[in-house]
């Protein structure tokens, strides 16, 4: 059976140069950077050379990147580590509603250390308007972070201007880059900004690893206490092969990232504009223009996505849902919700992320295999009989 | 991402994948219809009644896929049932005849036998007024 992966916002595949560039690091090269031999030299130089790759990919520092465990525990210390470190200063942090959970739930886990916390609402294509954030800040705010772009729907936010707005009013700001550092172009300097996240997995790097940098000269209370590693910020001994293949990947994505770009863009804009010719009822979420390029996301009326995403797995087809039952907490997402979507309709949310294997045959494909699976669904809804009934009857 | 499907018995899969009684019905004797509180999905559930026993049931389902497998479960359950029998049908009986659900996904099948609770009460509904209706 053929196998299509349309799931790269959950995670990439490692490049095979990324794999090479580790595999010593879990050979003979096994030492512990922290060490004064010539084991620990060889790591921490591989170690130093992978933070400079990462430093370039975004515009910064060698010196001012901390290298985490994932994106999320990247999330978790810029916003627990930033506002916590200010909290003499002022005990309110403002964060979006579409933020990815290790950002949300961090900020409602200050809530509960005494913070308070602000939510910042988005339009329907998922937007936040800078003019938004300025309302939300208060004297007494600490912290604003605001994702770089949506993992779910896409939309990338105007993160230059409502950094701006956080600047003019001295307070620090921390964007979550997890989906767009190492996939669009990424310039700190540029953007204005204080902190930001990324993880590896997100561009063909390895999983359990991701960096946090943050502007020399601004505080942060370390994650992890113990030793001295990433300058006593994060303490324990460094995940080498993985900083490694972080590292490589960096390299790799700075190198490529325009052809990336364009291929990924292409596949994006056809099935954006011929899913929703193929099947009626269909609405693009997210915004149309300005979004990741890979990344093209729908809701499918009157059906529910786990029923289609496992339809599709059965074709050889992997995509994501952010349908309430594809999820733990059975809960819809937050962020079509935020967007303000209907509930029924959030139900039918389809997420095709596209990678640098992905061609056009493998849209031919999905053009082919999911018609019939939204048909087959369609036929056992009670919510589109009674579409087809009212629309006859208005007719 | 939680890779739900993994966690369905094959049971599941080949009800989802081939759901049994799909449709509506024309003249049914009882209706379901149930929202699931949880994650807002719903249910519709039809039986056709002749001398106290359930000669045919058919459904539609507006869900994931182990609502699916447990509407179509239900309504092969309860053909040949009488409508006694019937009401004795838990979500749990529905759940085991497809060899398990995966805990998160138990309220579906709550879903499956409220339906059927809803249809059941339709029909002796419909029948006390067709009883009255006879009497006058
Ligand atoms: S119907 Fe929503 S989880 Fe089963």
């Amino acid at each position: 059976m053929k196998k299509v992966y349309l799931d790269n916002a959950s995670t990439t595949p490692l490049l095979p140069e990324v794999r090479e560039a580790m595999l010593p690091f879990l050979g003979e090269d096994f030492g512990n950077p922290s060490c004064l031999h010539d084991w620990g030299d060889t790591a921490r130089e591989a170690m130093e050379n992978a933070r400079t790759e990462v430093a370039q990919l975004i515009g910064a520092d060698a010196e001012e990147i901390i290298f985490t465990a994932s994106g999320t525990e990247s999330n978790n210390f810029a916003v627990k580590g930033l506002a916590l470190a200010q909290q003499n200063e002022g005990k309110h942090v403002v964060v979006s509603a579409i933020e990815h959970f290790s950002v949300l739930h961090s900020a409602k886990t200050l809530e509960k250390w005494g913070f308070e916390l602000s939510l910042v609402p988005v339009d329907r294509y998922g937007v936040i308007d800078p003019e938004d954030v300025r309302r939300s800040i208060r004297k007494d705010t600490v912290l604003v972070s605001i994702m770089h772009a949506n993992n779910e729907v896409g939309t990338i936010e105007p993160i230059k201007e409502i950094a701006k707005v956080a600047k003019e009013r001295g307070v620090v700001f921390h964007t979550d880059a997890v989906a767009t550092a190492g996939t669009i172009p990424v310039d700190v300097r540029e953007l204005g900004i204080d902190a930001l996240s990324l993880a590896g997995n997100q561009f063909y790097g390895p999983k359990g690893v991701g960096a946090l940098w943050v502007r020399k000269g601004v505080r942060i209370l370390p994650f992890l206490d113990g030793g001295v590693q990433e300058g006593g910020r994060r303490a324990g001994t460094e995940n080498i092969p993985a900083i490694v293949g972080l590292g490589k990947a960096a390299e790799l994505a700075r190198m490529h990232m325009k052809t990336r770009i364009e291929h990924l863009s292409r596949l994006r804009n056809r099935l954006l504009t011929e899913l929703p010719n193929k099947i009626d009822h269909v609405v693009v979420t997210g915004h149309p223009q300005n979004r990741l390029p890979g990344h093209a996301s729908f809701c499918v009326e009157f059906i529910e996505g786990e029923a289609m995403l496992m339809l599709l797995n059965s074709q050889g087809v992997a995509v994501t849902s952010g349908s309430a039952c594809t999820s733990r907490a059975l809960k819809a997402s937050h962020v079509l919700i935020a967007m303000g979507l209907p509930h029924a309709l959030a139900q039918g949310s389809l997420l095709f992320s596209f990678g640098l294997d992905n061609t056009s045959e493998d849209i031919d494909y999905v053009l082919e295999v999911l018609p019939p699976i939204v048909d087959r669904l369609r036929q056992m809804s009670p919510l589109y009989a009674k579409f087809t009934k009212t629309s006859k009857g208005g007719q | 991402m939680p890779d739900v499907p993994s966690q369905y018995s094959e049971k599941v899969m080949e009800h989802f994948k081939n759901p049994r009684n799909v449709g509506e019905m024309e003249n049914p004797d009882g209706v379901g219809r149930v929202g699931n509180p949880v994650c807002g999905d719903i249910m519709e559930l039809y039986i056709k009644v002749k001398d106290g026993i359930i000669v045919d049931a058919k459904f539609k389902t507006f869900g994931c896929g182990a609502a699916i497998a447990t509407s179509s479960m239900v309504t092969e359950m309860v053909k040949g049932k009488t409508i006694e029998e019937a009401l004795k049908i838990s979500n749990k009986a529905v759940a085991e005849a497809l060899d398990g659900l995966p805990p998160v996904k138990m309220h579906c099948s709550i879903l499956a036998e409220e339906a059927l609770k809803s249809a059941i009460e339709d029909y002796l509904d419909n029948s006390k007024k067709r009883g009255r209706a006879a009497k006058r």
